[in-house]
């Protein structure tokens, strides 16, 4: 129950455009006890049926730049392959410290961004 | 100078899936950003696009997640079942809450979080 509660919470968060994702794996390792690789992969899990219902809408609305996806796409498969493999190759204990690291410069990141007024009645889903 | 766009193109893309696959999320904040301010697209385009790239990405670095046996689908499943309900609950409210206060709170949240992390 206390997972689904984390669940709904981080859902009710990346739909505010606001990383859930980044807020759901220290909430997954810390209150649960998950594993920080398993964290990880539910995170990874749980964007990919909310993203595909997101971008039927927006393929709808034509939102999406589609020559800059492709673009974007294949270098991003390749970096994908290498970090995931880095990922569940690393000590969990060393990638905790890691991700730790990211989180902080994301979190200042969130604070010290300027009012994103216009994003509030747009795009909004889940950029996890 | 075209040539300088493509490099920039392919390094941005390179880093979203590294940053994606290393920390299983993070990778559209990165993009949104990048294609916001780099390549000056508009805002929902650019969640929208984001959202469209991170994708495969994703499906590629839970593929090779599960190969290594990182996964707790049970887990996995709870977790997802709060998250439908959670986005839909926030699609609902998101017009009446004060999103760049909520914003620098959760942007707290993670600095905390991040510190008990390293530390």
């Amino acid at each position: 129950m206390l997972t689904v509660l984390i669940g709904f919470a981080s859902g009710i968060i990346s739909g505010m455009g606001i990383g859930g994702g980044t807020l759901l794996i220290p909430a997954l390792v810390f209150i649960v006890g998950t594993k920080q690789q398993i964290a990880q992969s539910i995170n990874l899990l749980v964007f990919i049926p909310s993203a595909s219902a997101a971008l039927f809408v927006h393929a709808r609305k034509h939102n999406i730049e589609k020559g800059l996806l492709f673009k974007l796409a294949v270098t991003g498969c390749a970096g994908a392959v290498i970090g995931s493999l880095a990922a569940v190759n690393l000590d969990s204990g060393i990638l905790k410290k890691i991700f730790g690291t990211f989180l902080f410069i994301m979190g200042i990141y969130e604070i010290s961004s300027k009012s994103r007024e216009k994003n509030k009645k747009t795009g909004k889903e889940g950029c996890r | 100078m075209k040539n300088k766009n493509h490099l920039k193109t392919a390094l941005i893309g390179f880093a979203a899936g590294l940053v994606n696959g290393i920390f299983g999320s993070g990778g559209g904040t990165i993009l949104v950003p990048c294609l916001v301010f780099l390549m000056g697209i508009e805002d929902h385009k650019a969640h929208a696009t984001a959202i469209s790239i991170i994708l495969p990405i994703s499906l590629i670095s839970s593929f090779i997640y599960f190969r290594y046996d990182v996964t707790d689908l049970s887990l996995t499943l709870k977790v997802a079942a709060g998250s439908v309900l959670g986005a839909l609950f926030g699609s609902f409210v998101l017009n009446w809450v004060p999103i760049n206060t909520l914003r620098k709170i959760f942007g707290m949240f993670m600095i905390l979080a991040a510190i008990r992390m390293v530390f």
